[in-house]
C-alpha cells in the first residue's frame, strides 16, 4: 500500500504570538518550528498501518520553502520511507494546496492519503476535504480509529455529540484527530537512517497547477484583551460576587 | 448584490442554536452585500414539519431537499446536493456553522464549486469583509475572497441566533441532483454520548474539569454535583479527555468545541493556550485551581486558589443556600 502523508511546518504551539506592527504577519525571529501536531499523528498512523500490513510505502509531502526539509527529516527519522518537498515561495491558499496535493497523489498513485485535520497556525481545517473532492474519493475527517482490511476501510470519527462510524473502499483521504494515536519519538538510529533516505525537491511551477490565491489575508490584528480579573478569598465570596456583581447566578 | 445559501443542519428535525446562528449570519451577510436573498436549505427525509418550523426565522425562502438518499449525513452525497443547488440558485455565498458537520461538509462543497472558503468567521463588516481567527485565536485576520462563488463557515459563538417572527418564508420541496457513481461512502453507526444536561454549545453556564480532577470517577462524584446544581453543561480540558476521564465531545479548546457562555467555570484546569482558545470569549470566567501561577488566572474574572476537592463541594452547598434564600 502506498500512503501519502502531508507535513506542515508550523510555530510550536507554545509560542507567544506577536503580530507585526503593520499587521502583515507574525514576528518569526524567536519562533521554534515544528511539525504540525496533527501531521505527526498522521505520520504515526501511516507507520502503524504499514507495520500492521507487513509492508508498503510511506511518503511524506511538504509544500513550502527550503527550511521545511528539517521537518521532513524528522518525519523520515520517525520511520517514513521517503519525502517530497514541493518548493513554493508564494503564499498558497487551501484550494491551491489541495490542487498541488492532488497532482502529487496522481503521479504517486497513492492508495491512502492521511492529513492532519487542521494546521494549528491557520486553523482552517479544509485541505483534506478539498483534496478528497478533487480526487473524487471518500473522506473521513476527525478520525479517532482506523481499521483497514484489504481495501475496505472503517473509520470512527469524533463528531458533535459522540462517535460516528463510516466505511468505504480505498483509495480515500483521512484527516487525523487528537486521539487517533500517540506519535513515537524519532530514535537515534532513526535519525541516522533518515539522512540517507530520499528527499526529492520539485519546483511548484513545474506541476502545471493553478496557484492563483482566491482567499487572501489582508491584515492581522490582535484580539480584544480581556479586562484583568481578581482573586477571591473563599467559596463564599465567590458565590457572593457571582450573584451580586456578575449577576450570573 | 449577493445571494446567500445557508445550510441548516438539523438533528432529527430539531434546529440547534448553532443552526439558528448560521441563519442569522446568512441574513446579515445578504443584507450587507446589497440586500440579496438568504435561502436556507434543509436536507434529509420527512422534512415537512422541520421545514415549516425553519421558515419562521426570517430568511427569504426555505428549500427542503427531501430524499431517502439524504437520510444519513455523508460528505459526498450532501456535497453533491448542496453544490448542485447553489449553482441552480445562482448564489454567491454558501454558508454553514462550523459544527463537526459544517467542517466536514463545507470544504468539500468549496472544492466542488472551485470556490475559496473562509473558516470560522467571527464577524461580517458593513461592506461584507470577513474576519477569522488564526493561531488559536491569538490573531484576527481580515480576509478577502475572489471569484463568483465563496464558501463560509461561521463560529457559532460569534453571532446571535435568528429569532422566530410572525411571518413564514415560502417552503419549496426539491429533489437533490445526485451522481450515484460519485457516492462511495457508507454510514455504519452513531454512538451518541447520552446526557440529560444542556449541550455545551447551547448552555448559559458551562462547568469544565481538567486533569486536576484526577479521575473519571471524580468527575462524577465531585464535578457533576456542581454542574447539576448550576444547571450547566459539562466540559473538559484536552488533558482530561486524553486521560480517558470523559468522552471526546466534552473537549473545549482550539481543536475541540469553542464556547462562549455567560459563565464559564474552570475547575482544575491549568489554562493552556489551546484551552483558552475555546473559552476566552465567555462573558464571566471563574477559575478554581490550587496553583496560583496557573495561566487560567490570567483570563479569569474571579480566581479562587484552593483545593478543588474542598472548594467544589463547598460551592455546591453555598449555591443551594443562594437558591433557597
Amino acid at each position: 500500500m502506498k500512503i501519502l502523508v502531508s507535513v506542515k511546518r508550523v510555530p510550536d504551539p507554545a509560542t507567544t504570538i506577536r503580530i507585526l506592527p503593520d499587521g502583515s504577519g507574525i514576528a518569526t525571529d524567536n519562533v521554534k518550528w515544528v511539525i504540525n501536531p496533527f501531521d505527526e499523528i498522521a505520520i504515526e498512523e501511516a507507520l502503524r498501518i504499514k507495520e500492521k500490513q507487513g509492508g508498503g510505502d510511506v511518503a511524506l509531502l511538504s509544500i513550502g520553502q527550503q527550511p521545511w526539509q528539517e521537518q521532513l527529516r524528522t518525519g523520515l527519522a520517525m520511520g517514513a520511507d521517503r519525502a517530497i518537498l514541493v518548493r513554493a515561495d508564494q503564499p498558497l491558499d487551501s484550494l491551491a494546496i489541495a490542487r498541488v496535493m492532488a497532482k502529487i497523489v496522481g503521479d504517486e498513485k497513492s492508495d491512502l492519503v492521511i492529513v492532519g485535520k487542521q494546521a494549528i497556525d491557520d486553523d482552517s481545517n479544509q485541505v483534506g476535504q478539498m483534496l478528497a473532492e478533487m480526487l473524487g474519493w471518500p473522506q473521513a475527517t476527525f478520525a479517532s480509529k482506523i481499521e483497514i482490511v484489504g481495501t475496505k476501510c472503517t473509520v470512527v470519527r469524533e463528531v458533535d455529540g459522540g462517535l460516528e462510524t463510516i466505511a468505504f473502499d480505498l483509495p480515500a483521504v483521512i484527516t487525523t484527530d487528537l486521539r487517533l494515536n500517540e506519535p513515537r519519538y524519532a530514535s537515534l538510529p532513526g535519525i541516522m537512517k533518515a539522512r540517507k533516505k530520499e528527499l526529492k525537491e520539485i519546483p511548484v511551477d513545474s506541476l502545471g497547477v493553478d496557484l492563483t490565491p482566491k482567499l487572501k489575508i489582508k491584515t492581522l490584528a490582535a484580539p480584544p484583551k480581556r479586562q484583568a480579573g481578581r482573586k477571591v478569598g473563599s467559596v463564599e465570596e465567590l458565590v457572593g460576587v457571582l450573584h451580586s456583581e456578575a449577576k450570573v447566578i | 448584490m449577493a445571494d446567500v445559501l445557508v445550510f441548516a443542519e438539523h438533528i432529527a428535525g430539531h434546529f440547534p442554536k448553532t443552526t439558528l446562528v448560521a441563519v442569522n449570519a446568512g441574513i446579515e451577510l445578504a443584507k450587507k452585500r446589497g440586500g440579496g436573498k438568504c435561502v436556507a436549505v434543509i436536507a434529509g427525509e420527512n422534512l415537512d414539519g422541520p421545514a415549516a418550523e425553519l421558515a419562521k426565522y426570517g430568511m427569504t425562502k426555505v428549500i427542503a431537499l427531501d430524499d431517502p438518499k439524504l437520510a444519513h449525513y455523508l460528505a459526498d452525497v450532501y456535497a453533491q446536493a448542496m453544490t448542485a443547488l447553489a449553482k441552480s440558485l445562482g448564489v454567491e455565498y454558501v454558508l454553514a456553522t462550523a459544527t463537526a458537520m459544517g467542517k466536514d461538509l463545507m470544504p468539500r462543497v468549496a472544492a466542488r464549486l472551485n470556490a475559496p472558503m473562509a473558516s470560522e468567521i467571527v464577524s461580517i463588516g458593513d461592506d461584507g469583509t470577513l474576519v477569522r481567527p488564526l493561531y488559536a485565536g491569538n490573531a484576527l485576520a481580515t480576509v478577502e475572497m475572489d471569484g463568483p462563488l465563496k464558501v463560509i463557515s461561521v463560529r457559532a459563538t460569534a453571532f446571535d441566533s435568528a429569532k422566530p417572527g410572525d411571518s413564514a418564508a415560502p417552503v419549496e420541496k426539491a429533489t437533490p441532483e445526485l451522481d450515484p457513481a460519485g457516492l462511495k461512502m457508507q454510514f455504519v453507526s452513531f454512538n451518541e454520548t447520552k446526557s440529560d444536561r444542556p449541550q455545551l454549545t447551547e448552555a448559559r453556564i458551562v462547568v469544565s474539569g481538567g486533569r486536576g480532577l484526577k479521575s473519571g470517577e471524580n468527575f462524577k462524584t465531585v464535578l457533576e454535583p456542581l454542574v447539576d446544581e448550576m444547571g450547566a453543561a459539562m466540559g473538559a480540558s484536552r488533558a482530561a479527555v486524553d486521560a480517558g476521564f470523559v468522552p471526546n465531545d466534552l473537549q473545549v479548546g482550539q481543536t475541540g468545541k469553542v464556547v462562549a457562555p455567560e459563565l464559564y467555570v474552570a475547575v482544575g484546569i491549568s489554562g493552556a493556550i489551546q484551552h483558552l482558545a475555546g473559552m476566552k470569549d465567555s462573558k464571566t470566567i471563574v477559575a478554581i485551581n490550587k496553583d496560583e501561577e496557573a495561566p487560567i488566572f490570567n483570563v479569569a474574572d474571579y480566581g479562587l486558589v484552593a483545593d478543588l476537592f474542598k472548594a467544589v463541594p463547598e460551592m455546591v452547598e453555598a449555591l443551594k443556600k443562594v437558591k433557597h434564600s
